[in-house]
């Protein structure tokens, strides 16, 4: 009890001292403002040792990196009814996060449906839902990315109109290997739209 | 005294919000008028869904419960804290100022439907599935047999269970019939350390009444093979793990068909659940070693009857697993039809969404798509003139009304005193939150 108490504090100041490494690479101070806002919801998260290594190895691809030109990666998101946005995502930041961040910047430009809409995030990042679920439109890419954990797998699992190339996003973290990534929300009405569609029991 | 604590609150926010209210309707001349019955993910992804497609619209979530969220609060288990996190979404749509929630009103008692039909454009029904499934099976009504339903309130501290008091002290076997999420849940409440529970938001009487239980064996039975067990994989990683448990599976039942092959090539899930059963089972241990606690998966079994015993100890806790479709409103992609018929007709204005829609079926997320499909339908009517031809009242008829009955209503205002006691109370016992379970 006392453990998993302390082990908490212990992932809070990794994704604090996270977050003051990053606003230090990327200069531009781009996260300052509403990372912040994010970071206040993650500290309510219960997360799972997924998520924490997946913080972890985001950290570790920043500390490689630091000092080098890359600090942001241009990532494609392509809505469901094939509309595309082009966003510059910085080193070690999720593709929930940069969703989430875009949507604020975005916001007046577009009504509606502007993608970040369907990217949901329920669980804010800590692998309990599958609603950030993201298609990753080129193998390639795909295998870029480490595996998925069996965490990421058991919701993906659950996840609507799932490929082989599906990821969810906040597990899906930029690296410059990843620059140029194209990923695509999943069509999700059409499960319903089907006659006679049974959803599947839990 | 927890009774009149809430009381009191309900009347001091409730003339609060009726300032803050009448600011709020001055702004928009004619706004569309929209009531979600039930405030759980099913209601509040509606809601929400709502608030971004029209700009217009004025949407009031009510509730039985003087509290929000439905089975997130209610349902998802104790020990699941990151399945709850989805309430912060829940809040901030709550506190959209185009959006209220409004707690402690019944449809049925405090409201009926066709007053709902009067006041607002637009009526979305969402309360779920609340009724159990009936086995059919001879004794059934005995002692001790529980619903599921009932059992997670019971834990939960929902208002309506907080008195079951199931007997766990009189026998050390519990037969849970059913393998999904739920039942899943319950066997991991009976059977993990309460040292791990006592930190979550259990209510206190079902800690302290685990704390005394003698309960040390759960059978966890279904109908059918492991192929087709309906828990998902994280659930079963989950329960597999308990500290120092005993899974017992007999390996005979892990042979598949050549349909179970078909089965599991078409399901990713039910591929990985059946790889799980199949791993616990080649790596149990052969016999479970006094005082450990057990875990065993029954497959290919039916319940037939359930016995009636002479000596207490010859009692067995039984559990149902689901509940059934019995509340499932006919609807074509959430537009509410009259009847089941052929010729049913459109009930105009009335949408239905959630468990309600399609049955108890699905995780929190899938009312997201859910409640999508149904503004979906919402916005095409809207678009073809068919809900708007007249002005409502909305809000202030309902308000109105309330008053006129003489019925307290909770809004989100009050619900945030709620959740501050509860917390409050809650760190008191190193516990995220004590939940207040009556009624006042």
């Amino acid at each position: 009890m006392f453990i998993s108490k302390l082990s908490q504090v212990g992932l809070w100041m990794v994704r604090e001292s996270k977050i003051g490494r990053f606003t230090s690479v990327s200069k531009t101070g781009f996260l300052q403002g509403h990372s912040k806002g994010y970071l206040q919801h993650l500290k309510h998260s219960f997360s799972t040792t997924a998520a924490d290594k997946a913080h972890e190895e985001g950290n570790q691809e920043k500390e490689k990196f630091h000092g080098d030109q890359v600090s942001k990666i241009s990532v494609t998101f392509v809505d469901k009814d094939g509309d595309e946005k082009t966003i510059k995502v910085p080193i070690g930041m999720s593709m929930l996060e940069a969703a989430h961040e875009n949507d604020i910047e975005l916001e007046g430009k577009y009504s509606g449906h502007l993608w970040i809409e369907y990217l949901g995030g329920a669980c804010e990042g800590s692998l309990a839902c599958s609603t950030c679920h993201v298609i990753v439109m080129d193998v390639d890419y795909y295998n870029r990315l480490e595996d998925p954990t069996d965490e990421e797998n058991d919701m993906l699992d659950l996840a609507f109109g799932l490929t082989e190339t599906s990821r969810l996003g906040c597990q899906v973290i930029a690296k410059p290997e990843l620059d140029g990534i194209r990923v695509a929300l999943p069509a999700a009405t059409r499960n319903f739209a089907v006659d006679g569609y049974v959803p599947k029991p839990h | 005294m927890i009774k009149s604590k809430m009381t009191n609150l309900a009347i001091f926010q409730a003339s609060k919000w009726l300032f803050s209210r009448t600011l709020s309707s001055l702004s928009s001349s004619h706004p569309l008028h929209v009531c979600i019955v039930g405030s759980g993910p099913a209601g509040f992804y509606t809601a929400e869904k709502m608030l971004k497609a029209h700009k217009g619209a004025e949407v009031d979530v009510i509730d039985r419960l003087p509290t929000p969220f439905g089975l997130v609060r209610s349902g998802v288990a104790p020990d699941h804290p990151e399945t709850k996190i989805v309430t912060n979404q829940f809040s901030r749509v709550a506190s959209n100022e185009r959006c209220s929630f409004i707690g402690n009103v019944s449809l049925g008692t405090s409201v009926s439907l066709s007053e709902l039909r009067e006041i607002y454009h637009v009526v979305v029904l969402a309360y779920g599935a609340e009724s159990d499934r009936v086995l059919g099976v001879p004794g059934e009504d005995l002692a001790g047999i529980y619903s599921a339903r009932e059992f997670v309130w019971w834990y939960n501290g929902h208002p309506d269970c907080n008195k079951l008091t199931p007997d766990l002290k009189s026998t050390d076997t519990v037969v849970v019939l059913g393998q999904g999420n739920v039942a899943l849940d319950v066997a991991r409440i009976l059977l993990q350390p309460t040292s791990e529970l006592a930190t979550t938001d259990i209510a206190n009487h079902a800690l302290l009444a685990l704390e005394e239980s003698t309960i040390r064996r759960v059978f966890l039975v279904g109908r059918r093979g492991p192929v087709q067990a309906a828990c998902t994989a994280k659930e079963l990683r989950e329960i597999l793990g308990i500290k120092d448990i005993y899974i017992h599976i007999e390996e005979a039942d892990l042979i598949k068909s050549s349909a179970d092959e078909v089965e599991l090539k078409n399901s990713r899930s039910q591929k990985r659940v059946y790889e799980l059963l199949s791993k616990a089972a080649t790596s149990q241990q052969s016999h479970p070693i006094p005082s450990q606690r057990e875990l065993h998966f029954v497959f290919f079994k039916k319940p037939d009857r359930f016995l009636h015993s002479d000596i207490s100890s010859n009692v067995s806790g039984v559990r149902f697993e689901k509940t059934y479709l019995k509340g499932v409103v006919p609807n074509i992609q959430g537009r509410v039809l009259s009847d089941k018929s052929e010729h049913a007709i459109l009930e105009k204005g009335l949408y239905v969404a959630g468990w309600l829609k399609r049955g108890p079926t699905g995780i929190i997320g899938t009312n997201l798509f859910c409640a999508e499909e149904t503004v979906a339908s919402i916005s095409e009517d809207l678009k073809q003139g068919m809900l708007t031809s007249t002005l409502k009242p909305g809000r202030d008829g309902l308000l109105q009304l309330l008053h006129d009955k003489g019925i307290r209503y909770i809004p989100f205002s009050g619900w945030k005193k709620i959740d501050l006691q509860e917390r409050s109370d809650g760190s008191l016992r190193n516990k995220p939150r004590e939940k207040i379970n009556f009624l006042g």
